[in-house]
């Protein structure tokens, strides 16, 4: 359990810092929740999708006349039924997203781009028979040489996927196509000087293999299309609103003609940030005239939908002899799967993020590669970058002799100092995670043969963005919390309590809902760690503006000012001394005379929060290997991470819990396995081996606390910093336990066999 | 293609459904009887999110056929609850925050259910070896494992 158990006694807020239990927990725990694939509609059809076998080919015709006799099929669509869009950047949640490659990765036109491309969509009355008409359509393709390896793709002599892709950053245009969307560099300082200035210069390089989300969740949907043009969408995604602007902008439709109703979604950790089902969905219920439900398999999850890119990197460190870092040279190549996209950026910004180094030079590569094309997955980039960066320093700090958690605290970022990244920090709780875990009995436990402690620490912005919330005080004096956000891991109740910290409720007493598209305001999608921040910042204005007008309300009852009236534990007060037998008016008093006092007591804000605090986080984790079969075992695991204030301890535990397993999962177990053909290997959970209980200790969180003072409770983003540091912090312990350092993740026990062997 | 008329017990009620030759299990409680409390996550029984008890025994119903339900006994999550009172796992799910998305839970909580049968008073390591069939990409398992050993616990105190 976490250091931070319950709420300080002598804290003003009676609700922000508990753990009630979720107000939507009843319904997870009995099966009764709605996710992606349990909705159906009377008539509804399936739709299924048809995918290219091949990595690479051009696709030279369709015929869907067999398919189209087949008894029941209503509807086949291929890329002649969507709208040939120019190419156009849209900002999206976390990352911008250009539309005509959105389209295309829904639809394949003209090329297949990677194993599983959709290149036709069947909808018919049962699965069997659009699993047969899937059999009969006839594509006939040319199959094209292939590349998936990021430094091969980046070759001159590379296949090329889009011969309308000429690398953007470099000084001049290039004359050729390449598979190199775009350069970009940070730098600072004189690298040369800096490295001039060291004792000591490290080199190391390392790649990471491209890993899947994971949800356990298949993408979902239901769509229909009315004859009048008024679409229906439910599906899982993590925004509403995301789905209704792709949907509207792939199909050419106006997106106040479509209502996306959100359902409960089965994980997302960035990869349902985008669409893959929904506009096929539609485009077959046009057709057809009949709602459809796609349901997507295991299989096509994987050959299908957002990995994260595979990596290879080249870290130079510069370092005096008593452990100040000079200088830090930095090269990226990610991979961006079919279209460009990688999340190269965010991996050149948080790389050095936790470092003040005065010379850096942090080059990025964005490669477009023939495998799915990659999609945010929790703090995009972030965790590729950190597991060379924070491998590289750990190699200093054994160089040096230094102690690693000591090597980082004396180049650590602190206010006032400029990020790598531009900003200068304030507010950050940086150090006090490093004092977290450095103070931690765990930093001292002793370490047995075979075994080996690791240190890594990472970053990430966090982001706020546009919300909207409303709040609706009921007739009964208990509340109505309505947002735009769908609720991944608990931030439902997070909403709930910041409205019932303002009102002065119980938290039984507020209900959260999270609403379709046509019934309430915009919302940026559930993405960034920024639902706690940006649309609790909403919530809290809105039920701070129902307070306002309460105290309005009570002061009309009473005849005197506004001022005169005070919110206190749920009831308005009257200050007024000439009133000194004014009873206080509790809300449910107020609600049932709101019919007399100006209305229903309602109120929404719409807002675009600035000020989100970046998440710093610092881990410690021993593992174990087994020098017969290089089996590593994760023996204990602690993870420090500054939150701003935690509004739902619990919650705040099971982000960095769940962040840091799939980190675990990241080291160890999980990659993309292709054949020569560039066909995935592992598509499916057996052979994509994500944690199970068993590979796992208990993963003990530390909350640190310093508030965020942009945020009415002080809340920080949480969600995607807790998987930055693991990978490098397996890597490190493994470092230790065998002495050799392994630079090629995952770290499966064939490889740390090998070396062991070699050792 | 001729279905198959077959009866068998859910959740102590009779049930009768006709099931299409590559059905499973999972696809009768789900799209014949609208039990969508059992979830797909994988369709080949590496997930554990389609969990269910057949006459006593733990397995994924998306690896059963629905022909092969004839005459079984069948509990889902769906039947976990008495009434309107919770399961003590499902009560300490929720009270320890043991659940994020949900997906897996229904899953979860039915394999847990059969350990506790098989096993009142399970160790960390049982309880996570018994749930290593079960995946979950949210929680890490930790406030699982929590949940679990704490309702043995509480359930072994009733008992006594």
């Amino acid at each position: 359990m976490s250091d931070v158990l319950e709420r300080p006694a002598d804290s003003p807020l009676k609700v922000v810092g508990t753990r009630p239990i979720r107000p939507d927990g009843v319904d997870k725990v009995t099966g009764a929740a709605t996710f992606g694939a349990d909705f159906s509609m009377p008539g509804m059809l399936v739709g299924k999708i048809k995918r290219s076998p091949h990595a690479h080919a051009r696709i030279v015709s369709i015929e869907t006349k067999r398919a189209r006799a087949v008894a029941g099929v209503k509807a086949i669509v291929t890329a002649a039924d969507f709208p040939d869009l120019a190419s156009e950047e849209y900002e999206g949640g976390e990352s911008a997203s250009n539309l005509r490659d959105l389209s295309l990765n829904c639809m394949a036109r003209g090329k297949a781009l990677y194993d599983g491309h959709a290149v036709a969509a069947v909808a018919a009355t049962t699965a069997a028979a659009a699993d047969e008409a899937l059999e009969l359509i006839e594509v006939t393709y040319e199959v094209l040489p292939h590349v998936i390896d990021v430094e091969e793709a980046m070759s001159h002599d590379a296949p090329v996927l889009h011969a309308h892709l000429f690398t953007e950053g470099l000084e001049t245009r290039p004359e050729t196509p390449s598979n190199i969307a775009q350069k970009n560099e940070l730098a600072r300082g004189d690298l040369a000087a800096g490295f001039a200035a060291a004792d000591v210069v490290m080199e190391g390089r390392y790649t990471t293999a491209a890993v899947h989300q994971g949800y356990i969740e298949p993408h979902a949907c239901v769509a229909a299309f009315a004859p009048d043009g008024q679409c229906q969408v439910w599906s899982s995604s993590q925004g509403q609103f995301m789905v209704r602007t792709y949907c509207a902008k792939v199909l050419g439709l106006e997106a106040s003609n479509i209502r996306v109703t959100p359902a409960e979604i089965g994980g997302g950790f960035g990869g349902k940030t985008t669409v893959y089902l929904e506009p096929l969905a539609l485009a077959l219920s046009r057709q057809s005239g009949a709602p459809v439900k796609m349901v997507m398999s295991r299989e096509e999850v994987f050959r299908a939908t957002g990995p994260t890119s595979g990596a290879v990197m080249e870290v130079t460190l510069g370092a005096t002899a008593d452990g100040r870092i000079t200088a830090a040279d930095v090269v990226l190549k990610y991979q961006a799967g079919a279209f460009p996209g990688s999340p190269v950026g965010a991996g050149s910004m948080t790389a050095l993020a936790c470092y003040d180094i005065e010379n850096f030079h942090i080059t990025g590569y964005d490669v477009v590669t023939n495998s799915p094309k990659v999609a945010a997955y929790r703090a995009p980039g972030a965790p590729i970058s950190a597991f060379a960066v924070e491998s590289a320093i750990d190699e200093l700090a054994l160089k040096l002799c230094m102690d690693p958690i000591a090597l980082r605290e004396k180049n650590a970022v602190r206010d006032g100092v400029k990020a790598a990244y531009g900003p200068t920090y304030r507010n950050i709780g940086y150090v006090e995670t490093l004092e977290a875990i450095r103070d931690h009995p765990h930093y001292r436990a002793p370490i047995g043969p075979n075994q080996g402690r690791g240190v890594a620490v990472g970053f990430w912005f966090n982001i706020g963005g546009e919300s909207t919330a409303a709040v609706h005080v009921n007739e009964d004096g208990s509340a109505v919390v309505v947002t735009g956000n769908p609720d991944i891991g608990g931030s439902r109740v997070s909403m709930a309590m910041m409205a019932a910290e303002v009102l002065g409720l119980p938290i039984e007493k507020v209900r959260p809902i999270v609403a379709d598209t046509a019934s309430i305001g915009f919302s940026m999608l559930t993405g960034g760690s920024r639902t706690t921040f940006a649309t609790g910042m909403a919530v809290t204005q809105a039920a701070r503006k129902i307070v306002a007008d309460l105290k309005q309300r009570a002061a009309g009852i009473w005849s005197v000012a506004a001022e005169a009236v005070e919110w206190k534990d749920g009831a308005a007060h009257c200050l007024d001394p000439a009133k000194a037998d004014a009873q206080p008016l509790s809300l449910a008093a107020l609600a049932a005379r709101s019919a007399r006092t100006g209305g229903p007591i309602t109120a929404e804000v719409s807002l675009t929060a600035q000020g989100a605090g970046p998440g710093f986080a610092a881990h410690i984790c021993d593992v174990e290997v087994d020098p017969e079969t290089g089996h590593v075992t994760i023996l204990r695991y602690t993870a420090a991470q500054d939150v701003g204030r935690a509004i739902h301890p619990a919650y705040v535990e099971g982000q960095i819990q769940g962040g840091v397993a799939q980190g675990i999962g990241w080291a160890l177990n999980e990659e993309y396995v292709f054949d020569r053909l560039g066909r995935m290997e592992n598509a499916g959970f057996l052979d994509y081996r994500v944690p199970v209980a068993s590979d796992l200790p208990m993963i003990e969180p530390i909350i640190v606390e310093v508030a965020n003072p942009r945020h009415p409770f002080g809340a920080k983003g949480v969600g995607e910093a807790p998987i930055v540091p693991p990978l490098a912090a397996v890597a490190n312990a493994v470092r230790r336990a065998i002495g050799v350092r392994m630079t090629d993740l995952p770290l499966s026990p064939p490889k740390i066999r090998a070396v062991i062997d070699a050792r | 293609m001729i279905r198959r008329h077959v009866s068998a017990t859910v959740n102590g009620d009779p049930v009768e459904f006709l099931s299409h030759p590559g059905a499973t299990l999972l696809d009768a409680l789900r799209d014949e009887l609208s039990l969508t409390g059992s979830k797909e996550g994988c369709g080949s029984g590496d997930c554990g999110a389609c969990s269910v008890i057949v006459d006593g025994r733990l397995i994924c119903s998306c690896l059963m056929l629905a022909a092969e339900a004839e005459g079984r006994r069948i509990q889902t999550i769906e039947g976990m609850a008495d009434g309107s009172a919770l399961h003590p796992l499902q009560q300490k799910f929720l009270d320890h925050a043991a659940l994020q998305c949900g997906f897996c839970t229904p899953g979860i909580l039915m394999a847990a259910k059969a350990l506790l049968e098989a096993n009142p008073e399970p160790t960390e390591t049982e309880t996570r070896y018994w749930l290593a069939g079960n995946l979950c990409r949210c929680t890490g398992y930790d406030k699982i494992v929590r949940a679990v050993m704490d309702a043995a616990a509480e359930m072994r105190q009733v008992r006594v």
